[in-house]
């Protein structure tokens, strides 16, 4: 060969700018999922109650559920585009190893989806009466169960290619999953919303995001493969 | 490069009901181009497709440099551009954009190199522009600069004149030349002759 291949992180880095940029040229799908846990959690204070002691005592599940589905509702897109068009083809073609840039590319979803929601999951839960103080927890808690979802729903994602109008399917395969995320997620939320140290079920929730950070891009690559026949 | 031969052995390959490659075999070396000929539907794409691995076959094997591909599947295709009916270009950037993105993941690459390919395809005029505002011709001379700027000895090409001009068909042939000349190969799928120095060709039909 007259010149060596790319290296593999090289590779994933260029995914990853790449569908930055096509995201910021295209604005729209990057909105959705964050207009939706906007719109769901304002709900709240209309039909439960307006008192703030209430508000607050559900903030935690209200936050994750709403996040949970928003993130799930992002999914759907994940690797849609790139199959249509060819793309998901040529990664598989390009000599590179699938699992690096479906690493790549599921990075960059979680900063396109997962960082918007944990940035804005704290301003939700002031509406929702949570003192400001527990802003950092809530976002940090948030970033970590994102970004664990983000993981193991690529899986799903990959898995639902070849299936018309799959997002149904892709919520069912992937909501079991998501529930260990839910459960320690909505906890570290409500233990940093009463000020009391979080770092258990956040210890957990990092134990989530390694495993599904070194096993989901080998299987959603596997997934893809099968998908392109 | 020159000493590149690939080689397939008794290929065959069914769509549900149907037997779309009823053992086929051929061999293709350095400064050959093998054009697959025969109605529609008579398995031109898939028999690409399955050569590079986006098909599975039933049976049959393809051999790289006498090399199993099985064995090294990463390497035969960082030797290989399969270049389809519809080119894989982001319509949100630009054609350079899309390049610069395609060759890198196989190499480094200079924005001069990039220019320079796509003015010896013709798309010079609109490489800036995003490539949902090109016609499909011009996207398909974006995808040719990509071909050039991979540098890979095996090209695998579907209808590769497909929405081009006049002008840019005898591009295509000066293309696949150049690429023959070098000591590449190349396989394609088509339905009028490239206009190939006859020497260098050979001909599958595959409705028979």
């Amino acid at each position: 060969m007259p010149h060596s291949l790319t290296p593999p992180l090289t590779a994933a880095r260029l995914v990853i700018a790449r569908d930055l940029t096509l995201a910021f040229r295209r604005p729209e799908q990057l909105l959705q999922p964050l207009a939706f846990f906007v719109m769901v959690t304002m709900l709240f204070p209309l039909s439960v109650s307006p008192e703030l002691s209430q508000l607050r005592a559900i903030a935690p599940g209200v936050l994750w559920v709403a996040a949970l589905l928003a993130a799930l509702l992002a999914l759907d897109f994940l690797f849609r585009d790139d199959a249509q068009d060819g793309t998901l083809e040529q990664y598989a073609l390009s000599g590179q190893s699938l699992t690096w840039l479906l690493l790549g590319k599921t990075a960059a979803h979680w900063l396109l989806t997962g960082v918007p929601l944990s940035l804005m999951a704290p301003l939700m839960g002031y509406t929702l009466g949570v003192p400001p103080a527990a802003s950092a927890g809530i976002m940090l808690t948030v970033a970590l169960g994102s970004l664990a979802l983000s993981f193991i729903g690529s899986i799903g994602a990959a898995l639902t290619l070849g299936v018309r109008r799959g997002g149904v399917l892709l919520s069912i395969l992937i909501l079991p999953l998501a529930v260990p995320i839910l459960i320690f997620g909505s906890r570290a939320t409500e233990l940093a919303i009463h000020g009391e140290a979080y770092v258990a079920p956040m210890e957990l929730l990092g134990a989530i995001v390694v495993l599904s950070f070194t096993l989901a891009p080998l299987a959603a690559a596997a997934a893809v493969r099968i998908s392109l026949e | 490069m020159s000493g590149s031969v690939l080689r397939a052995e008794n290929l065959h390959l069914w769509r549900s009901e149907r037997q779309v490659l009823k053992g086929i075999g051929l061999t293709v070396r350095g400064g050959e181009l093998l054009q697959l000929t025969g109605a529609n539907g008579a398995g031109k794409t898939t028999l690409l497709r399955a050569l590079c691995g986006l098909n599975h076959l039933e049976e049959g094997r393809v051999f790289w440099n006498d090399q199993d591909v099985r064995e090294d599947r990463a390497g035969f295709h960082a030797s290989l551009v399969h270049l389809g009916h519809e080119p894989p270009l982001k319509p949100d950037l630009s054609g350079v954009e899309n390049l610069r993105f395609w060759t890198g993941m196989r190499r480094r690459i200079t924005r001069a190199a990039i220019d320079d390919a796509m003015r010896s395809t013709g798309a010079g005029e609109f490489s800036t522009r995003p490539v949902r505002t090109l016609s499909a011709g011009q996207r398909r001379r974006v995808a040719l600069a990509g071909l050039v700027l991979a540098a890979v000895p095996l090209w695998l090409l579907d209808e590769p004149t497909t929405n081009l001009d006049t002008d840019g068909q005898e591009l295509v042939a000066t293309l696949v030349n150049a690429h023959l000349q070098a000591g590449g190969l190349a396989i394609a799928a088509v339905h009028h002759g490239l206009g190939i120095d006859p020497a260098r060709l050979r001909e599958l039909n595959l409705a028979a």
